[in-house]
């Protein structure tokens, strides 16, 4: 790059990795999320402020890296994972009833949230690889690659993160083009399996009755789902509040700043999981919505440059990335709302936590890189 | 099954795939937006219901209790303000450890954890529940600084109630303590419920119990926003508290003081009335308590010294003890023996020392008789066989039916809760008294013990002393009463607690002349003169001894026996003679002759009364009976 650069040019330089339509919806989320903390939490503003400097840094030089060398760090950061997963099993730091944190000397890490990313670019890479040839065999091998990781995280246990986990594999898998005969199968039986509990869920939920296959704590969440009511001062306690806030929000809330159940404290985790009860107690149906539609074209967005990846990695890549995000929003505003179990999952872009926002922003500039590729491939 | 196919087949199943995805997002997000649309619109007025009741709180205000005072304004019962550390046991995760921790701040005895506990059980489990009262400025100060490392922790101004002058009444005024089941119930029962929400205490004993409607006051209210801790935010509005109302006593807590400090160490009771009124001087039921002691609750040992005490301090002995009346019953007896017309106050009777009946001879104290007794020398020198010939000429059911108007056996119906009724021995009462035919029989020979106030005779000192003013208020009956005035501390407004008399006996003047210089002659003369020599005023009385039959049901230390088996010491006395501002009955427990013990305090205590003497060795009026112990 030259020395002696244009102020104009420079700009152009800065913005070249940019996708604008993604960067403005981008930008009205985070700007949105800024609006919520300022009610929710204002003492973590500037913890927010700061957040979000350093994801859109990191979602720049993640934009400037071509897809190319990202998808070539699939199998070391898919190994390191994987390794780190077996370090937590065996010598990992127990903290609330799960052994999910590794202490490396210097920083504490949470191996599973890697695996987030590293999935979807591992079985992603893995395609790419075995492109024209993708097979039966194939498909077996990438359930194996899935599998091995998100059974290290059950084992934590940690139910909601290897769910993510492993939906986000299962993306690229459905995208690498598994066989519709054997996709309606499996959804089938998820949704037997899902139907069945809510139908049978009292006699289910009876303390006497063992789940063999979920813990104990998972069985409560399921189980809190079904009936808030049965526990109104644990877990219970935070759907109902949740559901209230949002309810008592109305058309068009009660106003920035105002929500009673924000500003009151019956809102639990109100700064992160919760944080859309604040938004939609406070700004109403029309506050939600416009979330929805936002979030939408984000989604939208992402699909589009999948659509027009130029390589079978990048495609199955950016697929999966987007499919992430809709099930983080989905599973998170779900719980909220009280149609979901409460699973520890936050609002993408909107809910505090640096290492949240971090990881979806470079999921945002592993979007941008790829579709500057595809323009960079077309000129 | 492995296929090829071209990347562009390839590309296009992708595209296939990705609006597939598309699709499913929509419908997920339509799906949650139709959720959001049923509970923001469909579901709003239920919701927007329920963050409200979240948010707003009824906070109960309890109102002041009010104070007591005696007939010159000295006040024996009053609140104060202080801070006690609450736990709401419901937003507190592990109890253990979080008073393990205030410990650390401010001092939590092992006395107050086990109350802690105690009150815990008897509270609702979303209700405070005090871990320290009393807590100092500081560590008030302490707390505060650290109280947001305590949720469901607070600092809260309660009034505690204060009994200035110890235990000097602690038989009348009474005592509060924690509401607990039972009262629950009572306050449901008397349909209060509501307006003892906020409220913490409630009288247990004495005027705080027979007066809590009166004392309590109106609980206010205060709409308050509340956050999710339950702790205060702001005020929305506030319905004020109305003050529980005040009680004036007719008690002289002076005249109290000397009555309680006469009794010294002896067991006993004294009842001092206002005959003109009804209204109580002075009741004394010694040993007594310090109410003080079960303001925040009493300690284990504290309730041990007074419950297991052989001398009885929580007994009420002045209205719950009954015992035979011994001689002062021969004034009523006398008076009896007039109105029935059964013999004039001339006509004497010779007297050898005893009576015979059925075979059996009942004895005179005097050993070869008073020889000629008219009424006068048989009250002035306590003649039983006047007595016996008396009973038998006016049959038990005679003794009965003139007796019973002057409210022996009976209850007096005064303010104070816990009365006893005695017994009016008659035969209707026998038969309802015992099981067995052979017991129920009622035996002329029964009677005539009647006649001297021993055998089935049984009233509480408040019933002698009520009959004694009746007596000398010429048959004008008040029913008696600790309470003058029940007023509003806003308005000022008092009420007169019994203005009226209840019943007015049909006595002769004559008679009861007859019967009262007869009183009058035995402190001048007779068994009470030693006890009344040199008297500033006249004064009639009457000496008693009421014998102790029976030991059962007491668990006396072998070398107590002798000393409890003494015969019990009355003396009743009014003064002054021809207009009678004091009537009194003394019971001195033990005490042996009634001249011996009882008399004496008669005596300091109408001095006071009359004279505003103080005996010998007595406190003055502004040190007296310190507020706490």
């Amino acid at each position: 790059m030259e020395l002696r650069l244009h102020p104009v040019a420079l700009i152009r330089a800065i913005l070249r990795p940019i996708d604008p339509p993604l960067f403005l919806l981008l930008t009205v989320l985070l700007a949105a999320a800024l609006v919520v903390m300022q009610s929710a939490s204002p003492a973590r503003m500037e913890a927010q402020l700061v957040n979000t400097g350093v994801a859109l840094a990191l979602m720049w030089v993640t934009a400037r890296i071509p897809s190319a060398r990202l998808l070539s760090l699939a199998m070391p950061l898919y190994v390191v994972g994987v390794v780190l997963l077996v370090g937590v099993a065996l010598f990992g730091e127990i903290s609330k009833g799960a052994q999910r944190w590794l202490d490396l000397g210097v920083v504490r890490i949470q191996p599973s949230e890697l695996m987030k990313i590293a999935m979807p670019l591992m079985l992603a890479w893995f395609f790419q690889q075995r492109e024209g040839a993708i097979g039966f065999v194939e498909f077996v091998l990438a359930g194996v690659l899935l599998a091995v990781p998100v059974a290290l995280i059950v084992t934590q246990p940690d139910l909601g993160t290897s769910l993510l986990v492993a939906a986000a594999g299962l993306y690229v898998i459905f995208f690498a083009g598994l066989s519709w005969k054997l996709i309606v199968p499996l959804v089938l039986v998820a949704v037997v399996g899902l139907g069945s509990i809510v139908a049978f869920g009292d006699t289910l939920c009876q303390p006497e009755v063992d789940w063999q296959v979920l813990r104990e704590y998972q069985k409560h969440r399921v189980c809190t789902l079904l009936d808030p009511t049965s526990d109104p001062l644990g877990k219970g306690f935070h759907i109902i509040q949740s559901t209230i806030a949002i309810g008592s929000g109305g058309m068009f809330g009660k106003g920035w700043m105002q929500g009673t159940q924000t500003h009151l404290s019956f809102i639990p985790e109100r700064h992160t999981d919760f944080i859309f009860a604040v938004m939609a107690e406070e700004f109403g149906l029309i506050g939600a919505l416009v979330l929805l539609v936002v979030l939408f074209m984000l989604l939208l967005r992402g699909l589009m440059i999948a659509a027009v990846a130029p390589t079978l990695g990048t495609r199955l890549l950016a697929g999966a990335i987007t499919m992430i995000f809709f099930t983080y929003a989905f599973v998170n505003m779900g719980m909220v709302s009280g149609i979901l179990p409460v699973v520890g999952v936050p609002l993408p872009f909107i809910s505090y936590g640096g290492t949240a926002l971090v990881t979806l922003c470079i999921g945002v500039g592993i979007l941008m890189s790829i579709q500057r590729e595809r323009a960079l491939s077309q000129s | 099954m492995t296929e090829f196919r071209s990347p562009d087949q390839e590309v296009s199943r992708l595209r296939v795939r990705l609006v597939v995805a598309g699709v499913f997002m929509l419908l997920c997000l339509s799906l949650l937006a139709a959720r959001f649309v049923y509970l923001q619109v469909m579901r709003f007025d239920y919701y927007h219901t329920r963050a409200e009741d979240n948010r707003i709180a009824l906070v109960p205000v309890p109102p002041n209790r009010g104070a007591i005072v005696d007939r010159n304004g000295k006040v024996l019962a009053r609140n104060f303000a202080a801070y006690t550390l609450d736990i709401t046991p419901s937003q507190v995760e592990d109890l253990d450890e979080t008073i393990d921790r205030l410990a650390e701040i401010v001092d939590i005895s092992d006395y107050d954890r086990r109350r802690f506990k105690k009150f815990r059980e008897e509270s609702k489990f979303f209700e405070s529940v005090p871990i320290r009262t009393k807590l100092t400025d500081e560590e008030v100060a302490r707390f505060i600084a650290r109280r947001y490392l305590f949720p469901g922790v607070d600092v809260q101004a309660r009034l505690f109630r204060e009994y200035p002058q110890g235990d000097l009444l602690g038989h009348v005024v009474g005592y509060m303590g924690r509401i607990n089941n039972r009262d629950v119930d009572h306050i449901e029962a008397r349909g209060e419920t509501a307006n003892y929400r906020g409220t913490e205490h409630i009288g247990k004993r004495g005027l705080e119990e027979s007066y809590e409607a009166e004392l309590h006051g109106k609980t206010g209210s205060e709409q308050v926003e509340v956050d999710a801790g339950g702790r205060k935010v702001r005020l929305l509005s506030r319905r004020t508290a109305v003050p529980g109302n005040s009680l004036i006593l007719t008690v002289d807590a002076g005249l109290q003081a000397v009555a309680h400090q006469a009794f010294g160490e002896r067991r006993g009771a004294l009842v001092a009335i206002e005959p003109s009124t009804g209204g109580v001087l002075a009741l004394v039921s010694s040993p007594s308590f310090d109410p003080n002691l079960f303001v925040d609750g009493i300690s284990v040992a504290d309730w041990r010294g007074l419950n297991e005490s052989p001398d009885k301090p929580l007994l009420n002995r002045a209205i719950y003890s009954a015992y035979p009346p011994g001689s002062t019953f021969k004034p009523f007896m006398g008076l009896a023996g007039l109105s029935t017309g059964k013999r004039t106050p001339q006509q004497a009777i010779a007297d050898p020392g005893f009576y015979v009946f059925g075979g059996h001879r009942f004895m005179d104290d005097k050993i070869g008789g008073h020889g000629m007794v008219d009424l006068h020398t048989s009250i002035v020198q306590s003649c039983n066989t006047y007595y016996y010939m008396l009973a038998n000429d006016l049959g038990i059911e005679g003794i009965a039916d003139f007796m019973r108007p002057f409210g022996f056996g009976q209850l007096t119906g005064i303010d104070l809760p816990g009365e006893a009724d005695g017994v009016l021995p008659s035969p209707d009462w026998k038969r309802k008294r015992f099981k067995k035919p052979g017991q129920q029989k009622w035996y002329g020979g029964e009677t005539i013990s009647v006649g001297i106030g021993q055998g089935y005779n049984a009233y509480t000192p408040l019933q002698l002393a009520t009959a004694l003013s009746a007596l000398v208020n010429d048959g004008v009956m008040f029913k008696p009463h600790v309470v003058k005035y029940v007023v509003d501390p806003q308005t000022g407004a008092r009420r007169e607690v019994e203005p009226k008399p209840i019943r007015q006996i049909p006595l002769k003047p004559a008679h009861l002349a007859a019967v009262r210089a007869a009183m009058v002659d035995v402190n001048k003369t007779g068994t009470g003169a030693r006890a009344f020599a040199g008297a500033e005023y006249s004064a009639g009385g009457k000496t008693g001894t009421a014998q102790v039959y029976s030991l059962k049901g007491t668990k006396y230390k072998e070398g107590n026996v002798a000393e409890r088996l003494r015969d019990h010491s009355w003396f009743i006395a009014f003064a002054p003679a021809d207009k009678p501002q004091i009537a009194l009955a003394v019971l001195v427990e033990n005490g042996g002759f009634g001249s011996r013990s009882a008399a004496p305090i008669a005596r300091q205590v109408i001095d006071y009364y009359l004279l505003g003497k103080r005996p010998a060795g007595q406190a003055s009026e502004d040190e007296d009976a310190p507020a706490d112990h």
